[in-house]
């Protein structure tokens, strides 16, 4: 028993990453890594909103008409949003500001209304909180890479701390502004899947179709001698 | 049976009822926190412009008394301790600079810094040595940057004309290029540097790259952030519109007079 909670802990983190296998939440992860302190606080707030939005909608998962579940389930995790960004207000009125609209947004993240229609609608609520936890961490896996990455070499800096002295602050790094703007966590992300699928080779589409052998057809010739 | 109308109908209203409640329960108990971290941080921007915040000191209420808060009456450019009506310490120019009857809209060719609408009456907190006369000023002041408005507050020394401080409160440039305004050694820049020159016209403004240390006119001019020419810019017209006709130049004018 306990390993199967084990597992669907486990397998979000990296064999069923919800960014690079099933490629939901990019948006925010685009939005909020290039910093590491404010990466970190968002990996937070996703992460108690999928967990707690999965174990209320297990909850009451049986009684959930279903002509109406997903405006339930929009309902239950907007609530949700709304106080973490409230708790966030109160609590670190800094990073909030830092954050703004992006805690709201994750009412719009694909991660929560996916894990909400896949997992929490079938499965009784204590293994969709261990789900939603386990989707929580394996995007907080991604965005912590894709944030250090990014503050490292785009500002120097880890959590606000000098790591390379910047060629503006007199040392010798000379910053690279590409990673500070939200495409490097494209580029980033895209190299991440490489190499994820690299080492886990079942990860690794089927080819939708192949191309067919470059070849000149043997009666195009034909045709021309008879002319 | 899930699907009756009555089932459907109940679920979605319990559904909403208990969420409503969570929420503004939430909302109502939080609220007095949020409003004091918002205030308080206003406070310590303050502070941090005048140069004399304190890091460890928690108790910002505290090291903001010595800072005397006036109101100004822009209808005759003169400094105020009381407007009827208005509580002096909860003011905020800019909730004020959008309330009916309180602010007054810019004509377009004055709007350098897209501000839009201009407040009535504006804040000035006022920094006293022993002898009651002016050691510093701080005066709140904002403008359109790249990807939204920049609210902060500048400090000037007893001549009304140097800069001792720069602040943004609140921004949304660009963090590591307009964001940068929020970098300290950018900051530091700013103390020293003169607004007025001899013929009292604004002439500070931020230059696009470094300063040149041999340039005659240094104490008029800032790096410019670099990958953030709108941003440096919108700083530079921030700084012509507040301290303009329009703006703080009458209100400094007569406070310099007495």
């Amino acid at each position: 028993m306990a390993n199967k909670y084990k597992e669907i802990l486990i397998k979000p983190i990296i064999a069923e990453n919800p960014i690079t296998l099933q490629i939901l939440g990019i948006c925010s992860a685009l939005a909020v890594t290039s910093n590491l302190t404010v990466t970190l606080i968002m990996c937070v707030a996703l992460t108690s909103v999928v967990s707690l939005s999965n174990l209320f909608i297990s909850i009451i998962r049986n009684h959930i008409p279903s002509s109406v579940r997903i405006i339930v389930q929009m309902t239950i995790i907007a609530s949700l949003v709304i106080v973490v960004d409230e708790l966030l207000k109160a609590y670190d009125y800094e990073t909030s500001k830092k954050l703004s609209v992006f805690v709201g947004l994750i009412i719009t993240n694909c991660i929560v209304m996916g894990r909400a229609e896949a997992f929490a609608m079938k499965e009784k609520p204590f293994p969709s909180f261990i789900d939603g936890l386990g989707n929580g961490l394996g995007y907080s896996f991604i965005l912590i890479v894709v944030a250090v990455i990014r503050e490292l070499f785009g500002a120097g800096t880890l959590m606000g701390v000098e790591i390379f002295p910047l060629v503006s602050n007199g040392g010798w790094y000379p910053a690279n502004n590409l990673l500070l703007l939200p495409p490097s966590s494209f580029i980033i992300i895209g190299l991440l899947i490489w190499v994820i699928r690299v080492f886990n080779k079942e990860q690794v589409e089927e080819k939708d179709f192949s191309l067919s052998k470059h070849d000149v057809s043997p009666n195009y010739e034909k045709r021309e001698i008879n002319v | 049976m899930n699907d009756s109308i009555f089932k459907t109908l109940g679920v979605a209203f319990a559904v909403c009822l208990v969420c409503s409640l969570f929420v503004s329960f939430a909302a109502v108990n939080l609220r007095d926190t949020q409003n004091l971290n918002k205030i308080n941080d206003q406070r310590a921007k303050v502070l941090q412009a005048a140069g004399i915040y304190d890091e460890t000191n928690t108790n910002i209420e505290e090291q903001f008394s010595v800072l005397e808060a006036m109101f100004i009456d822009f209808s005759n450019n003169q400094i105020v301790s009381a407007i009827e009506g208005l509580d002096l310490d909860s003011y905020d120019p800019v909730e004020y600079s959008r309330k009916d009857g309180f602010f007054t809209v810019i004509p377009n060719d004055e709007d350098i810094a897209i501000v839009k609408n201009k407040e009535n009456y504006g804040k000035i907190f006022i920094l006293r040595d022993e002898n009651n006369s002016i050691n510093k000023v701080v005066l709140p002041i904002r403008g359109y940057g790249l990807w939204g408005t920049l609210f902060g507050y500048i400090s000037l020394a007893a001549d009304l004309n140097t800069v001792e401080g720069l602040e943004f409160y609140s921004h949304k440039e660009t963090p590591g290029l307009g964001g940068e305004v929020d970098n300290p050694r950018w900051k530091k820049i700013w103390i020293g540097k003169k607004i007025y020159n001899n013929n009292k016209n604004v002439s500070l403004e931020v230059i696009k790259g470094a300063v040149n240390p041999q340039d005659q006119n240094i104490d008029y001019k800032v790096d410019g952030l670099s990958g953030a020419t709108l941003t440096s810019r919108g700083v530079t017209n921030m700084l012509a519109y507040w301290f303009g006709e329009s703006g703080y130049k009458q209100v400094l004018e007569n406070l310099k007079n007495g």
